[in-house]
């Protein structure tokens, strides 16, 4: 299990974390989401001990490691950009953390490439162990990355923005690869990502983050349908801002005959299974965003429909526009 | 959906079309969208002929006109071979010191902010811009018995100035910048993501910088070796004034080219400088074949 506790850090005056305190249970896929800006991989490095805290403890399994370097913490990281050594193959990449151990620790070089080989089948990237990173696509270099942290047997695999630099598609396959492996392995892992898409698909919980502190911490249900925040309901999943505090997702609207609000449809397209339509609300020259069922014929653009909420949050409106700023 | 399904299947292509597809392939790839290749690279050449390729074939032709035991007794006298090894080993290890030192000052200037950064950044390339009989006065006043640095050597018995530590150290100076240049933009390039990556791998510092950040900058300090090695080679302004020039012992080959040509030796001279060009030649060739072999592995 990982603590922290009250983790400050402040860059120059800037507050990057405020107080942080959070809980990791073992085998837990843990999402950290929020905008640039929010300190999550902050936090992440203060976990991995590549940055150490102003004020507050880290602690593995009730074992105090605020002081411990990177080295000595048996942590695995992901970074965004792979960063693979270059001039090694991708074997060698994956048995560094082996060959770089103690005389006594470090197992005979046969034995090393043959843990390479393994993790490299268990990545899919077996019989690439000959090639050069550059030779590799994204998604390979990815999967090396991962297969180089994994070598050293972590106790923790801590990832940032592991699909950050991927195009859709690959980003896709990746994740839920990505999920399965966790699922087999079952070892406790911790991701950075903007991506409020990836952290609900993954992750078995997720924390919510914004300017240094926790807005929220639940699981994805629990996140996307009962925000704690109003920022939290802005930024994952899509939402309207209606006014008195009110928000409501698009696919929360239903279409009546005769009263809720009036709303003139000013544009329509496609978006997947349903019509996207983005109009005006009569009342308020708010713009409202709705999913009307793409079996049900759509309106044209300058009819006026009528909605109701089926399900709506409320938020205070002073901090709802104290998010908005950011 | 449907439409989907009712599409008809792809028509095959023509046997002939692949090669044809293949060559229309080749004949685009080979027009450039930038223009003028021909015309820039005519004049490159032109010029490149004009400044360097000529005025060295001379060097080929005057030499020829030697007979070979001639040109072996001229260009390979006791004295010349004594100031090959002084030029193309104070050349080494000036070289070889400011590999490190060079390496050390780039990665300050890198990894680093500091007070005076700029400032630190200007003098690097001072060597470059001051005349470099100056730096020879400059180096021969600090260096000599009774100089600022000199004197704390000269009672341990260690002469630096007119002997080939001089040479040396007037080289070191005039290389520095060369190393620095060379290895700054790839230290740049390297992120500070692979060093985390390597830590967090439980590497220590030293594995680190001798498997991580060696290897990967090992072609531009190769560069910036061979650059620095070669205008060691060619030294000539600074190096004088410090030399001594004592024939043997403290004498550079440009210098011994220089006295021959004084002597209206001019056989002599050529003989010495093909040996020089065809050496210098070697060596660059074999720096460039290392890096070549290293850069290729990482780019592949």
């Amino acid at each position: 299990m990982i603590t922290l506790d009250g983790i400050t850090k402040t860059f120059g005056g800037y507050r990057a974390l405020d107080n942080i305190d959070l809980e990791v249970k073992d085998g837990e896929f843990l999402a950290l989401l929020g905008p640039s800006g929010s300190g999550k991989t902050t936090l992440l490095r203060i976990i991995a001990g590549l940055a150490f805290p102003d004020a507050g403890t880290v602690a593995f399994d009730g074992e105090d490691v605020t002081g411990l370097k990177v080295a000595d913490r048996k942590v695995g990281f992901v970074f965004q950009h792979y960063a693979l050594f270059k001039h090694m193959t991708v074997a060698d990449n994956v048995g560094f953390g082996l060959s770089v151990r103690k005389r006594g620790q470090r197992p005979p070089k046969a034995q090393i490439r043959a843990r390479a080989e393994e993790l490299l089948e268990l990545v899919q990237l077996g019989g690439l162990g000959n090639r050069y990173p550059a030779q590799l696509s994204g998604g390979q270099r990815q999967r090396v990355a991962l297969a180089r942290a994994l070598a050293v047997e972590p106790q923790l695999l801590l990832l940032d923005e592991p699909f950050g630099a991927l195009d859709a598609k690959v980003r896709k396959t990746l994740r839920r690869w990505l999920r399965d492996l966790h699922k087999q392995m079952g070892l406790t892992s911790i991701f950075v990502t903007h991506d409020q898409e990836e952290a609900l698909e993954l992750a078995d919980r997720v924390v919510v983050m914004d300017h240094g502190v926790i807005e929220q911490i639940g699981t994805p249900e629990q996140v996307y349908m009962e925000p704690a925040t109003a920022f939290v309901s802005d930024f994952v999943g899509e939402t309207n801002h209606l006014p008195g505090g009110i928000h409501v997702r698009p696919h929360e609207f239903r279409i009546v005959e005769d009263g809720g609000q009036p709303v003139i449809v000013e544009s329509i397209f496609r978006k997947g299974g349903v019509w996207r339509i983005e109009g005006s609300l009569a009342s308020h020259a708010e713009v409202v965003e709705l999913d009307l069922d793409a079996t049900l014929a759509p309106p044209s653009p300058g009819d006026t429909i009528r909605i109701v909420p089926r399900r709506l949050k409320t938020f205070p409106q002073s901090g709802a526009t104290s998010h908005d700023q950011a | 959906m449907d439409i989907a399904v009712n599409r008809p299947p792809p028509v095959p292509l023509a046997p002939a079309a692949p090669a044809r597809a293949h060559l229309r392939n080749r004949l685009q790839r080979n027009r450039s969208v930038i223009p003028g290749f021909g015309l820039t690279m005519g004049l490159t050449l032109a010029w490149l002929s004009l400044i360097v390729l000529i005025p060295l074939s001379t060097v080929f032709i005057r030499s020829a006109g030697m007979g070979w035991s001639e040109f072996l007794a001229a260009g390979f006298s006791p004295r010349a071979v004594a100031a090959y090894r002084v030029s193309f080993g104070t050349a080494f290890a000036a070289a070889f010191v400011n590999g490190v030192f060079g390496l050390l000052t780039a990665w300050v200037l890198v990894r680093y902010e500091f007070p005076g950064k700029r400032i630190v950044n200007g003098l690097v390339d001072l060597p470059f811009a001051l005349p470099t009989a100056v730096a020879g006065i400059a180096l021969a006043a600090i260096y000599a018995g009774n100089g600022w640095v000199g004197q704390w050597f000269e009672p341990l018995g260690i002469q630096l100035a007119y002997t080939p530590i001089g040479i040396t150290l007037a080289l070191i100076f005039i290389g520095l910048p060369f190393i620095v240049r060379s290895v700054e933009p790839v230290l740049e390039d390297m992120s500070a993501e692979v060093e985390e990556a390597a830590l967090s791998l439980g590497a220590r510092p030293w594995q680190v910088f001798t498997r991580v950040i060696l290897p990967a900058i090992m072609p531009s300090l190769l560069t910036g070796f061979a650059l620095a090695f070669a205008r060691g080679v060619g030294e000539y302004g600074s190096v004088i004034f410090i030399a001594g020039n004592m024939p043997f012992k403290s004498e550079i080959a440009p210098l011994l080219i220089v006295t021959q040509l004084e002597q209206y030796d001019y056989a002599g001279a050529t003989a010495i400088a093909t040996v020089m060009l065809v050496a210098s030649f070697a060596v660059l060739l074999l720096i460039n074949l290392i890096q070549a072999w290293s850069r290729g592995r990482m780019q592949a």
